[in-house]
């Protein structure tokens, strides 16, 4: 404005800082105006999936055992022994598959942003984001036709030699157990932590990292008393992060798992566990009237133990944070 | 540093934007599910009749017949170009539901109208009554994956299937089993049962055979969902027959037509092994009484599971096509004559018998001969 027209301005002169400020203050309403609506939007968007929830599930919650007995796969005493086992299931799923996602992340995500040459560092993490980006039934056609034989063998080998503990107990081909299930999660979610993981671990205060190897500290020791205290909430919030997608994924465990409706700590005997997800995704096509307000109301089930471990997470971020070494 | 965090970014741009076009295309995928065709012009003489028709025909209701509509809707539509034809897989439960609503002009089930349904069905059928048909007729093999055994078929009895199945046998080179199969040899290797994880007619349809055919070894009643936990399954029949594939020593149950590669049981029948063919399973069907309700219009066969009649297959499926046999429309009148008509026509059920389409059996000229009485008596209600 300046360099167009120089003269107007000098004119001018008095009067800028006004239509200046005017002018902020609208642009800046407008932004503040349709921020604030985005945020309202999700909390609309939250509110209206509960509404939806509670309102078609309310038939299966208000009904009697005897009407829901009338359908034809529930054989359960009540709505909530149908779907206590349901979210045993998934809860075990999921965290197994953090169990198997997480250390290799922090491995991962260490390795780009520490150790790895620059460009090695660049293309890991494009192959990472890629790994993000493949749709969920791939990952169960990966897991159901190539990976599910490929740990056969190892299966085996486990049910043989280390049967005595009942986790590994009892195996049976084809490998579609929950352990099965819960690697190819671990798979799925493990891009997402790895992406968020290596971003915490780059903003660890380069000064931080100095005066750890000044001070005479290994490669090692630096990471783990610079980064690692410093990325701790993070790699929380990443985890909880990936722990949200393995908790309602539907299609890699409808594909691989052989489901069952128990309370089973056998990992590789079939047909013990059945994840909420799955399950809706499998009864859903063929389900009527109320039988899918008892899928609904698994479905609540699953939304409010979303919210549960999301709020659990936040909760022991804002506990570490106060000792984590980021202030 | 800013630098790399703006260009990781982009990348995390880049991937979201992915993962929703992948969501798009898969979601296209899914809105694909309704089979229907309108086809281009064709003219037939001897169809003129049905090319006059015009409107649309709806129908939704049990999976297992989906393929063999695919097949009957596109050709239908070459004789009748005007009519546009769907069928929705809703299921069964659905399609009866859909169907006495309203919502279809017929209907697709595995299992046949209850008293109350029928009841139900003449409201919607404007004072007529409702016309079941039993139009697909599907022999279910029971396939096992053992490549070692050179037999083209091994021999069992429904009581040894049903031990089988509830985990009384587990070895191949069981004594029950060699003696149904002399001169084979047969593995010394752990039997793996597997079963629909869904709910499914083939299910309902093997269990009873079970129930009604293994003398008391099988002591569970019919039902659509599997009786046993902790057992290996697959969804739907490619994932029961991919569960099967996966494991030597397994052993499964499905539609005829997708036994591929697997071995196939002959089931005892009387005192013979009767393997599964389309003639065996049309066979049981004509060998069956009809049920106690069935009228003319209803043509509900009470299965016969226990039958010795030689050559028949009692591991049928029987999907029932419903429709009404009083319609307020005429052009639905018509329409619904005319698609029928040609389903239950030697043409379409020879349609539906082709491997590639759904290996059905084709009824029997007898039964045709009661099923298009009852389709030509469908009249328009003012």
């Amino acid at each position: 404005m300046a360099v167009l027209s120089p003269a107007k301005t000098k004119q001018n002169s008095e009067d800028e800082p006004a239509v200046k400020r005017s002018k902020g203050g609208l642009v800046g309403r407008l932004f503040h105006g349709l921020s604030a609506a985005a945020g309202l939007t999700i909390l609309l968007t939250l509110a209206a999936v509960a509404g939806f929830l509670v309102l078609r599930a309310w038939p299966a919650l208000t009904a009697s055992p005897a009407e829901l007995q009338e359908i034809s796969w529930f054989r359960a005493d009540s709505l909530l022994a149908y779907v206590g086992p349901l979210i045993f299931g998934t809860l075990l799923a999921s965290v197994i598959a953090l169990l198997v996602a997480v250390p290799l992340s922090v491995g991962i995500a260490l390795f780009i942003s520490h150790y790895a040459p620059r460009r090695l560092a660049q293309g890991l993490g494009y192959i990472i984001d890629l790994l993000a980006a493949i749709p969920s039934v791939v990952y169960g056609l990966w897991g159901a036709l190539w990976l599910a034989p490929a740990l056969n063998p190892i299966f085996e080998w486990m049910t043989s030699a280390l049967g005595f503990i009942p986790l590994f107990a009892g195996y049976q081909p084809p490998a579609k157990n929950i352990l099965t299930a819960s690697i190819v999660l671990g798979v799925m979610i493990l891009p997402i932590i790895t992406a968020v993981a290596r971003e915490v671990f780059l903003q660890t205060p380069r000064l931080h990292e100095e005066a750890a190897l000044a001070l005479g500290a290994t490669r090692w020791e630096m990471v783990r008393m610079a980064v690692l205290p410093f990325g701790r909430s993070g790699l929380i919030s990443a985890s909880m992060l990936g722990l949200g997608r393995a908790l309602g994924e539907t299609m890699a465990v409808l594909m691989i798992l052989s489901p069952g409706f128990l309370y089973s700590f056998f990992l590789l005997k079939p047909g013990q566990h059945q994840s909420i997800a799955a399950n809706i995704a499998a009864k859903f096509p063929e389900a009527s009237g109320l039988s899918v307000s008892a899928l609904i109301a698994t479905g609540l089930a699953l939304f409010v133990i979303t919210l549960a471990v999301n709020m659990f997470a936040r909760w022991i971020i804002s506990r570490r944070s106060e000792f984590s070494g980021a202030n | 540093m800013g630098k790399t965090v703006k260009r990781v970014n982009n990348r995390t741009l880049a991937s979201i934007a992915l993962v929703g076009a992948f969501a798009a295309t898969l979601t296209a995928c899914g809105a694909d599910a309704t089979t229907s065709a309108t086809t281009g012009a064709s003219n037939d003489a001897s169809t003129e009749a049905a090319a006059d028709l015009s409107g649309n025909l709806a129908g939704a209701g049990a999976t297992s017949v989906e393929k063999a509509m695919g097949g009957w809707i596109a050709k239908f539509g070459e004789v009748a170009p005007d009519v546009t034809v769907s069928y929705e897989g809703v299921g069964s439960g659905g399609g009866r539901e859909q169907f006495l609503a309203g919502g279809v002009q017929f209907a697709g089930s595995d299992s046949a109208l209850t008293a109350e349904e029928a009841a139900a069905a003449v409201d919607r059928c404007f004072g007529g009554e409702a016309i079941e048909l039993p139009l697909y007729i599907s022999p279910i093999a029971v396939v096992y994956n053992l490549p070692g055994v050179d037999a083209e078929h091994l021999n069992m009895s429904p009581a040894t299937i049903a031990k089988i199945f509830s985990g009384q046998i587990t070895t191949w080179n069981d004594p029950a089993i060699a003696a149904e199969n002399e001169g084979v040899t047969l593995p010394a290797l752990a039997i793996v049962p597997v079963n629909r994880s869904d709910e499914s007619g083939t299910t309902k349809n093997f269990t009873d055979y079970l129930a009604k055919a293994s003398e008391g070894a099988w002591t569970y009643e019919a039902s659509g969902d599997w009786p046993i936990s902790g057992t290996q399954s697959g969804n739907g029949t490619s994932g029961l027959i991919d569960t099967v594939s996966g494991a030597e020593g397994a052993i499964g149950y499905a539609d005829a037509s997708r036994a591929g590669d697997l071995g196939t049981v002959a089931l005892k029948v009387g005192d013979e092994y009767v393997p599964f063919s389309t003639e065996a399973a049309a066979k049981v069907v004509d060998a069956s009484p009809r049920a106690d309700d069935a009228t003319d219009k209803r043509l509900v066969v009470k299965l016969d599971r226990t039958t010795t009649e030689a050559g028949a297959y009692p591991l049928v499926l029987i999907s029932y096509s419903i429709a009404c046999s009083a319609y307020d429309d005429a052009a639905d009148a018509a329409n619904v004559k005319a698609f029928l008509s040609y389903v239950a026509s030697p043409e379409g059920q020879e349609l539906a018998s082709d491997a590639k389409v759904a290996g059905s059996a084709p009824i029997s000229d007898s039964l045709r001969t009661e099923v298009q009485a009852a389709i030509d008596s469908i009249t328009v209600q003012g």
